[in-house]
């Protein structure tokens, strides 16, 4: 049995990077040129990766789904990307990011993994910059900065709403650069299917060519695995149509240990459901928050006319509306933690306070800050700052230089003129903390395989802060990863080139074969669609914004009921051998429908609240989250056949450098 | 340089000097004909220079010749290659909502102005290609006709209804070719935001004003022949 | 509402296609474009039909993928908009609407609704790119001083999402929008001027070599893009190429 080694260096926390650097082994450039490294997906982790390790020399083969690199799900994250660089003078360093970083996660994280972040996070923006990334910059010509997610600096670099475009178009570009050498073969419109395991390590995937249908064989000294998070498990997210958990489910199911499935981030403003026609949930950046007032009515009798097109939101009077967020946190109110200010929404809606005709939306109003700002226009360019018509203009003028694309994208999706009229907001799933379990050097349990970027668990504990995702993504790709993988591959040196032509590639192989004609051959009632949806609702009301046993127990047996349905009755058109996206999409939703039961599993275990994860039976009187001592570990599950046998494994997390503390945002 | 001119930007760049070259023409062959209609000795004295100076004659007019026909060519050229760049058309199209018709209509109009100026050569330039270099009479008289020659055979060729009203019809093909072309000319060379609203106000009246002037004075001689 | 819809259907890229016409009734207002064909594909595979081979995945307006020609316009009616941001209060009920694939000889149909677009790899391959060398020891990212005008500029040009939009609405099915943004991004940052020449050369020496058309300014590239990107981009990759040329 495998066996939970982090292999956290030895040392003063500053240092430990630094001399595990110093220590580790090198693989000579002539050396470099004899090994296969396999990277699958092609976001900010795998596209850095997969360019930084060509550019010293190994040979790259990288596969993406999609019809090319650039098109991965980074590219929609918005805000920014945090660095400790300090250029603000407001007090940042290495050791601040580290902390916030570790108490926004509620204590479920690395220390040492996060310290590294924080150490390399400097690094990124350089290199980013010189990349030509068109960071935003002040009139000075230096780069600008703006604050999120509620920490106490400013340390977020960002290119207008389109922050994860650019840093991933940046590391496209120098995959580019590395394709164009021949040092880096793409394989683009191709799926992961199955990892090769051989003697014990990682050897090569087995890949279908989504275009042609192609069963294909590929080997390498190394497999690693960008692919990102599994949050479409709740069919309705953020998340990418395509983005799917089959790669890092695949190496799951080949030996490598499933960390924290349970620590799912749910982001409080995105564009609620319209109706059953949903496809995918739309976000829209928590800096609105900054400016808007999060409210529902205080009286059922106006919610219910409100609901029926009787009343309109701007005919609630003040002392009818419920700031339920400036109630609860007086001193934080409507910029609160992601996951506090979600549970308060769906708080309130659960109460029935929902106001649309789903009764899954609260009010996001900017008419208090319309007001505000168009009162200090009016002063500054002495006009009456009683005359509303006067103030509502040049306030609105304020929102929209700072908020105007946000705007204008609700519009469009909604059809209704946030100027004129609030938001409606709802939380949606966004991200997944949880992931492969990684070791210092982000090595799975299975040796020669990696996982990088959201597709491991490692940085971010049971909660991901604002503008991180793209420096985890990034710090992993082109600076951890290019030389921990030296490490393991210089014994790899003498190996030669890794044969397809065994009975591991036939056997894997042929289980792939054998699952895609099982799905096709199948001839079931159900669409793929029909059986994802379903999933979803399981996931999102029994494993959503709180959790309970009862729920998860439930939740744990309708799944199981599920997926045995699905494998009985979906139906799959068409082929194997064509182009095919009602296929693709069974094999990803047979993955999820396994993920989801130890999803349950996982949380039903952790018997706190943490983070993303609220479990209804462990908060304080007042309802926060109760974190607990005992559950200060990370749960890495084993895979043993079904999901319910799942073995638990557990890593204690030892925090030396920080004070575990209560998180308390009143 | 000679990679330039194969690639697609520098066959842009090509149309583009070309064009300049021959609205620049255009300015220069208005000029003398208005003088047709405000001053016919001048008119004659100027087309006689410009008939008979070997400078003229011998350097510039060829250099004209290859200006118009190299634009001809390179556009037909450019016209068949974009249109292998498409193999499979579009079952329906709406390009009026994003674009003009002058601009998506180039060739059309780039046709007529061909048309056209073949009918021109052989109202103009064939007799007097033929009146010098075949005949070799330079004088630039002709029998019945006191002082040069010039203002009569002008005048005398818009009597017909049906000249006019095609050399009408061609001018304002030349005003839609210029409507798109002027202002493109100058994007081909890599014109720049700051100047655009002005170069398109240059462009709208310069578009306008010399195929009207044109038109003018085709207008003039023949309305005059009419009401005399 | 009701609709009437017309859609290219080709299995494959030696199939030889056609429309073919289907009807959809309950269609909401609130749908996104996509969603409809959603709806569709779920009845045709009830039916036990083939559905329709669609590109899409972030169905947020900013990875690219979607790319139909609806009504003869790319990403259909609205402005500023990629098809998954096109919802169906655009259309009237009883609306006959035409979807086709990007048309580009560069851009090869798949199946039915998905082209090739790896041309626009190629053409980034060819130099879209500055070379810098991963390694902790690139000079601090405030070294080099760029106005707030140049970086915005070059911003304006990098929102480019790739989506072949320009290729499939220009009359000519030039690339040079697409092209120009990304010389123009790098040529407006110090970073990339070191390499101007060569990237500019190399990367319309590749867009033509991939078969596409060349720019007659009808400037339709820049009213159908999603992201708005000026034509002043490709005036100055022109002047960039000349540059480089003279």
């Amino acid at each position: 049995m495998a066996t939970l080694d982090s292999k956290i260096p030895k040392g003063p926390l500053a240092d430990k990077w630094t001399n595990h650097k110093n220590k580790i082994d090198l693989v000579n450039p002539a050396n470099k040129r004899l090994i296969d490294v396999i990277i699958v997906g092609t976001g900010l982790a795998g596209g850095s990766a997969a360019a930084t390790l060509a550019e010293l020399g190994y040979n790259v083969k990288s596969f993406c789904f999609q019809d090319s690199p650039r098109r991965a799900h980074s590219i929609a994250a918005q805000g920014g990307i945090n660095a400790a660089k300090n250029y603000q003078g407001d007090g940042d360093s290495t050791y601040r990011l580290f902390y916030d970083t570790v108490k926004g996660g509620d204590y479920r994280s690395r220390e040492a993994n996060v310290h590294r972040l924080a150490e390399v996070s400097t690094n990124i923006i350089d290199q980013c910059v010189a990349q030509g990334v068109p960071f935003a910059r002040d009139y000075g010509g230096l780069l600008d900065n703006r604050s999120f997610g509620g920490v106490l600096v400013s340390r977020t670099f960002y290119a207008k709403g389109q922050t994860g475009q650019q840093l991933l178009l940046g590391a496209y570009s120098a995959m580019n650069r590395q394709i164009g050498r021949g040092k880096i073969k793409m394989y683009s419109r191709h799926e992961m299917l199955d990892v090769v395991i051989v003697d014990g390590k990682a050897r090569g995937i087995i890949a279908r060519n989504l275009v042609t249908g192609e069963i294909e064989r590929h080997s390498a000294h190394a497999v690693v695995l960008g692919t990102g998070g599994y949050g479409n498990l709740f069919y309705l997210s953020t998340y990418a149509m395509g983005s799917n958990v089959t790669a890092a489910w695949k190496a799951h199911k080949r030996g490598a240990f499933f960390a924290n499935p349970c620590f799912t981030q749910i982001h409080p403003t995105c564009i609620p459901v319209s109706g059953d026609h949903q496809s995918k949930l739309t976000l829209m950046s928590e800096s609105l928050r900054n400016d808007g007032r999060i409210w529902v009515p205080k009286n059922m009798d106006d919610v219910l006319a409100i609901r029926e097109g009787k009343l309109k939101p701007t005919d609630i009077s003040e002392e009818n509306r419920d700031y339920y967020l400036e109630r609860r946190y007086p001193a934080f109110g409507n910029l609160v933690p992601r996951d506090v200010a979600s549970r308060a929404a769906k708080e309130r809606c659960d109460a029935g306070y929902g106001v649309n005709k789903t009764g899954e939306a609260v009010y996001l109003d900017f008419a208090a800050a319309i007001q505000r700002y168009g009162k200090e226009q009016a002063h500054i360019k002495g006009l009456d700052e009683n005359d509303k018509t006067i103030t509502t203009k040049l306030g609105r003028d304020i929102v929209k230089a700072k908020y105007g694309n946000l705007f204008q994208m609700y519009e469009k999706i909604v059809d209704q003129n946030p100027y004129e009229t609030p938001m409606m907001i709802y939380p949606a799933v966004h991200y997944t903390m949880g992931g492969v379990w990684v070791d210092y050097n982000l090595m799975t349990t299975v040796p020669g395989l990696y996982a990088i970027g959201e597709a491991n668990f490692s940085d971010h504990g049971a909660n991901r802060l604002g503008a991180s995702a793209l420096m985890q993504g990034l710090a992993d790709g082109y600076f951890v990863l290019p030389y921990t993988i030296g490490d393991y591959l210089s014994h790899d040196i003498r190996t030669g080139a890794i044969s397809t032509d065994t009975k591991e590639f036939d056997e894997a192989e042929e289980k792939v074969k054998s699952d895609l004609d099982k799905l096709i051959n199948n001839n079931g009632t159900h669409s793929v669609d029909y059986f994802h949806k379903k999933l979803g609702k399981i996931m999102w009301n029994k494993c959503g914004m709180a959790r309970n046993e009862k729920d998860l127990k439930d939740a744990i047996s309708e799944i199981a009921e599920l997926r045995a349905e699905f494998w009985k009755d979906v139906k799959v058109p068409g082929t194997a051998g064509e182009y095919n996206e009602e296929l693709a999409k069974a094999g990803r939703v047979a993955d999820f429908l396994e993920l989801g039961e130890l999803f349950a599993k996982d949380a039903l275990q952790r018997e706190e609240s943490a983070g993303g994860h609220f479990r209804d039976e462990y908060q304080t009187p007042e309802g926060e989250a109760m974190r607990r001592k005992e559950f200060q570990y990370v749960s890495a599950w084993e895979y043993k056949g079904e999901p319910k046998d799942a073995l638990l494994h557990k890593e204690e997390l030892v925090y030396e450098n920080i004070e575990v503390k209560e998180r308390s945002y009143k | 340089m000679g990679g330039f001119f194969k690639s697609s930007i520098g066959r842009k760049v090509a149309m583009a000097l070309s064009a300049f070259f021959l609205m620049f023409f255009l300015v220069q062959h208005l000029s003398i004909n208005i003088l047709s209609v405000f001053n016919p000795d001048l008119f004659n004295e100027v087309s006689h220079f410009m008939g008979t100076n070997p400078l003229v004659q011998f350097l510039l007019q060829p250099v004209l010749i290859f200006g118009v026909v190299f634009h001809f060519v390179m556009g037909f050229i450019l016209e068949l290659k974009n249109n292998t760049a498409r193999k499979v058309s579009y079952v329906k199209t709406n390009g009026a909502s994003n674009s003009t018709w002058m601009s998506r209509n180039m060739i059309y109009s780039g046709i007529a102005i061909l048309a056209f100026i073949i009918l021109h050569f052989i109202d103009f330039w064939f007799p007097e290609i033929n009146t010098k270099f075949i005949n070799g009479d330079w004088s630039g008289t002709m029998e019945g006709v006191e002082g040069f020659r010039y203002h009569e055979e002008l005048t005398h060729k818009f009597h017909s209804h049906t000249r006019t009203i095609a050399y009408v019809i061609a001018f304002v093909f030349l005003a839609l070719h210029l409507l798109h072309g002027f202002t493109s000319a100058f994007q081909s060379m890599g014109g720049t935001a700051g100047r655009k609203k002005t170069l398109q106000n240059i462009g709208k009246a310069y578009s306008i004003i010399i195929p009207i002037g044109f038109i003018f004075v085709a207008l003039y001689h023949h309305l005059k022949y009419v009401l005399e | 509402m009701k609709l009437t819809l017309k859609i290219w259907r080709q299995k494959s890229a030696n199939d030889q296609g056609k429309i073919v016409d289907y009807k959809l009734d309950n269609v909401s207002a609130d749908m996104s474009f996509l969603e409809m064909l959603d709806v569709l594909n779920q009845d045709l595979i009830d039916k036990d039909e083939e559905p329709i081979a669609f590109d899409h995945d972030c169905r947020e307006g900013i990875c690219g993928s979607c790319s139909m020609f609806i009504n003869g316009r790319a990403h259909g009616p609205d402005r500023a908009i990629t098809v998954c941001q096109l919802h169906m209060r655009s259309f009237k009920d009883g609306d006959t609407i035409y979807i086709e694939p990007w048309r580009a000889t560069a851009f090869p149909v798949i199946k039915d609704l998905i082209v090739d677009r790896s041309a626009f790899d190629r053409i980034q391959q060819a130099g879209g790119f500055i070379s810098v060398n991963t390694s902790g020891n690139t000079q601090d990212a405030n070294a080099t001083l760029i106005s707030k005008q140049a970086a915005d500029t070059a911003m304006d040009a990098a929102t480019c999402i790739g989506c072949g939009a320009c290729v499939a609405t220009c009359k000519n099915s030039s690339a040079m929008l697409f092209v120009g943004a990304k010389v123009s991004q790098y040529a407006l940052l110090p970073q990339g001027q070191i390499e101007a020449a060569d990237r500019v050369k190399n990367m319309v020496a590749q867009m033509d070599l991939e078969g596409f058309g060349n720019c007659t300014n009808t400037g339709a590239c820049e009213v159908e893009c999603p992201k708005g990107i000026s034509l002043d981009n490709i005036a100055r990759m022109n002047r960039e190429l000349m540059k480089a040329s003279i």
